[in-house]
């Protein structure tokens, strides 16, 4: 824990940058300067901004492709169990499970359960829903989702000294460099 | 590729506006005084949708003979209001995930207008095989869940289950894909938000998103998931829904071509209705910068090469009707544009068809009151082919014994209409209280294009 300016717990220091151009030279300035912990807050995906802060592709792919499978298996697990054991029926001569008449409901729900799974995984992946966090505290929080660009440097532990970080931000062009509070 | 900014006829955003003047334009629809035209209209669409309410409980309270389907025609006004809603709905999900994997960057001014519409098509296009099955309290049934006393299963060799899963699937996963387009905007409206309840409910929709950048990673990973899993989802959707009519035996319905013919046809009727709406509502609040002259003429070329394959497949169906050398075929051709709904067949043919023609010519393409005149043309023509498909179809099949003719009651008539109403009234609400272009997307897009 680092004592920040009004005695509670330091989460980080932030400050506004102009342009996405802006925030990418300093987020790559940074990591060279060795702050492990960076983020930005902005108002679209930046381009190019996976690789300055060195983030990995999101597996988010992996996540939906398990659950399609499932879903795929679940239909056809369905599909045969209530057509040749729950409730067998002769309909027209037709066997009580075929493969080929099961691939509609079994790429629907396959569909069904892979989307549901990009997307409850995307939240659970950022940590949403949440009703709040420290980056909301900045004076310009509110523009990072209009036109305005915040780099936001994470205390990484006792070490972590917020003027020096609120200096290097205002040295790259930062604008309104604050201490974020837990 | 079109540019970005260039010349006013081919930008897809015209006169450079800044990020700020995006959020302000967009957000504004929602935070300024709802106009009085905005009332007028809602207080219109609203009154529709009330007869839609009356119309269903009428038919609910007294039962489903006061549609006019009859024998032969079982299949009549609502099945093709099913049809038909259904296929408006496919546009939206063209533009949102087709042209997203294919980097179609036209699609983002009108992505989210056009979801939107997805939605409210299936909303619209659900009521009517709920109320067909008459008792719609049962409609649950549809679904594979254990029901009542008698352990009864769903039969999963019928198309029309089929069908049940591809529409709620299709719907639910529009839903998801349309919600999660709208997270960051969400936010934006939220922070924007002057007024304690609109800081309440922007902010329990929007999640907490911060557009942090890790959050941005998983987000567009989900966005490209998304697209990448709606696209077939898309295609499989009228194929399932053409599959009600091309596994039976009925000469009319029997053929192959009807899934390739059926998409090809949601894409179409899907496009007219979006250029419909959209060519009044960037009038109405002022977007013409953000949905340019390029988007309107790019979605007119996409209904002349989708009106071009609908008509490519009327004229197969006759010729197979021919070569087929199956009388019964044979005959459903001939009745059908020559027998007692001969006059619905070639309005089908004049407005689906011989309509689009005219955006062969760049002046017609662009022209506002002239698209939207064809586009009106073409959504009448849209739902006339589903009648044609049905009733035509149904009315004469094998032994003339068992022949008949179907003709609409007053229910089914205010019905359509009040489908219409309940259509318009959400989206009315949807330009309300959503932005109804996402910002996130357009800001990307112009930073792209800047070369930062």
């Amino acid at each position: 824990m680092t004592g920040g300016p009004s005695g509670s717990s330091v989460y980080g220091v932030a400050a506004e940058f102009e342009d996405a151009a802006r925030l990418l030279h300093a987020l790559r300035e940074l990591r060279r300067r060795g702050y492990a912990r960076l983020d930005a807050c902005t108002p679209f995906p930046v381009h190019g901004i996976e690789q300055a802060l060195g983030l990995r592709r999101s597996p988010l792919g992996w996540v939906a492709l398990a659950a399609g499978v499932a879903g795929a298996a679940g239909a056809l697990l369905l599909q045969w169990w209530t057509g040749s054991v729950a409730y067998p029926l002769v309909i027209g001569g037709k066997p009580f499970f075929a493969l080929e008449v099961s691939v509609p409901v079994a790429f629907e729900l396959a569909v069904l359960l892979a989307s549901f799974a990009a997307v409850l995984g995307m939240l659970a992946l950022n940590g949403l829903p949440r009703l709040y966090h420290p980056s909301l505290r900045h004076s310009r929080f509110r523009r990072a989702s209009d036109d305005g660009f915040l780099l936001i440097v994470e205390s990484d532990g006792p070490h972590f000294q917020p003027e020096r970080a609120l200096e290097a931000l205002r040295s790259l062009g930062g604008r309104q460099a604050e201490v974020l509070e837990e | 590729m079109a540019t970005v900014f260039s010349s006013p006829e081919s930008a897809l955003v015209l006169g450079r506006p800044s990020l700020a003047e995006v959020t302000r334009t967009v957000a504004g629809i929602v935070e300024r005084r709802t106009p009085r035209a905005w009332w007028v209209a809602f207080a219109l669409t609203g009154s529709l949708t009330l007869v839609l309410l009356a119309m269903l409980g009428y038919l609910v309270s007294t039962g489903i003979g006061v549609w006019g389907n009859n024998s032969p025609v079982g299949w009549a006004f609502d099945i093709t209001n099913f049809v038909f809603w259904i296929g408006i709905g496919h546009a939206g999900t063209l533009i949102s995930a087709i042209l997203y994997l294919f980097r179609q960057r036209w699609r983002t001014s009108i992505n989210r207008f056009a979801e939107a519409m997805t939605l409210f098509a299936v909303a619209c296009a659900a009521i009517f095989p709920m109320f067909h099955v008459g008792r719609p309290w049962r409609a649950y049934w549809l679904f594979p869940a254990p029901n009542a006393w008698l352990g009864l299963w769903p039969n999963f060799r019928s198309p029309l289950i089929w069908d049940v899963f591809a529409v709620s699937t299709y719907g639910t996963v529009s839903l998801l894909f349309w919600y999660v387009g709208l997270i960051p905007d969400l936010a934006t409206l939220r922070d924007r938000a002057q007024s304690r309840a609109r800081q309440v409910i922007y902010g329990v929709l929007s999640l907490g998103w911060r557009g942090s950048a890790r959050h941005w990673n998983h987000y567009e990973m989900a966005y490209l998931l998304l697209a990448g899993l709606s696209t077939p989802l898309v295609l499989s959707v009228h194929s399932i829904v053409s599959f009600d009519f091309a596994v039976s035996l009925l000469p009319g319905w029997h053929t192959t071509i009807f899934p390739p013919y059926f998409v090809a046809g949601a894409i179409f009727s899907g496009f007219a209705m979006v250029v419909t709406l959209m060519v009044v509502a960037r009038q109405a609040f002022g977007l013409q910068h953000l949905v340019t002259m390029k988007h309107l003429e790019n979605m007119n070329k996409v209904m002349l090469a989708t009106g071009l394959i609908v008509g490519y497949a009327y004229g197969v169906e006759f010729f197979i009707a021919w070569y087929s050398g199956n009388p019964y075929e044979r005959f459903a051709f001939v009745n059908r544009a020559l027998g007692p709904y001969g006059w619905a067949y070639w309005i089908m043919v004049a407005a689906n068809v011989l309509a689009p023609q005219c955006f062969w010519f760049r002046r017609v393409r662009t022209s506002l009151p002239a698209m939207f005149l064809i586009s009106i043309l073409v959504n009448l023509g849209m739902w006339f082919e589903r009648f044609v498909i049905i009733v035509s179809s149904l009315h004469r099949d094998f032994l003339p014994s068992a022949w008949g003719m179907f003709r609409p009651t007053w229910v089914d008539l205010l019905t359509l209409a009040g489908s219409f109403g309940l259509f318009l009234t959400l989206f009315l609400l949807f330009v309300r209280f959503l932005p109804l272009i996402s910002m996130s997307e357009v800001k990307g897009m112009m930073a792209a294009r800047e070369g930062v």
